[in-house]
């Protein structure tokens, strides 16, 4: 468990959710904070990267606890 | 920063199936920072009423799976050989075929239509309806969404000259 400032629980959820959910949730942050986000969608690992890269925000990291996939998304400015 | 990018999308068929490959990409493209503009023409008009009925057609995607949105894992994995022949002809296939799809995306989590609608609403797609199709089939716009625009072929094409990505579902 990292350090986070808010968390999105997509679990269930099937693409885009993931995508357009992190995206709304993390538009209502500061930048530089950062969003734990869980999904249980295999497809997330390559959307969510592919997503932030393209927005300018960074994946801090990713991993798999349990059946879920948990990425730490930090806000771009 | 750089300019945003576009997108244009042409939306032309108006079942279940087909709906969804327009608002998925259209949401996704906006979230991702894009602006995009969604042309709803022919049986894709329709997606823009309030309420959404599209249905999927048997007869018309030869190759569509029938799976059963229930039971045990080996039963949902069984491709149901149903020929076209009786697809296509029977009465009311088509809504069972359609309440079984609908329960498979929601078993799978998958959005409903109207659900990505919202989104790509939320997210700024602008979406337009074509004035020639609301001519032929009898669409009023107070018949959309609101938000709703209204155009045809030079609106489009003027965005759509200037868009990176253009795309004809």
């Amino acid at each position: 468990m990292k350090e986070h400032d808010d968390e999105l629980d997509c679990s269930g959820l099937n693409c885009p959710m993931p995508v357009l959910k992190t995206k709304l949730k993390i538009d209502k942050m500061d930048a530089g904070k950062v969003l734990r986000v869980i999904t249980t969608d295999p497809g997330a690992c390559n959307d969510l990267p592919a997503w932030a890269s393209k927005v300018g925000h960074e994946i801090l990291s990713n991993c798999e606890e349990g059946d879920k996939y948990v990425f730490y998304v930090k806000r771009g400015a | 920063m750089s300019e945003k990018k576009k997108m244009a999308i042409i939306a032309s068929q108006g079942t279940l199936d087909w709906a969804y490959p327009p608002f998925i990409l259209a949401s996704t493209a906006a979230a991702m920072d894009m602006e995009v503009k969604v042309f709803f023409t022919f049986y894709g008009l329709p997606l823009l009423n309030h309420k959404i009925k599209a249905k999927v057609s048997p007869s018309s995607n030869p190759a569509m799976p029938m799976k059963m949105p229930f039971g045990p894992k080996f039963f949902q994995g069984f491709d149901w050989p149903i020929p076209n022949m009786v697809s296509g002809n029977l009465p009311g296939f088509e809504t069972v075929a359609t309440s079984l799809m609908k329960k498979t995306f929601k078993n799978k989590g998958v959005a409903t239509v109207t659900e990505l609608r919202d989104m790509c609403l939320e997210l700024g797609v602008e979406m337009i309806g074509c004035q020639m199709t609301m001519d032929v089939f009898g669409f009023e716009k107070e018949d959309f969404i609101e938000g709703v625009t209204i155009g045809g072929a030079a609106t489009f094409l003027d965005f759509a000259s200037e868009a990176d990505i253009q795309l004809f579902i």
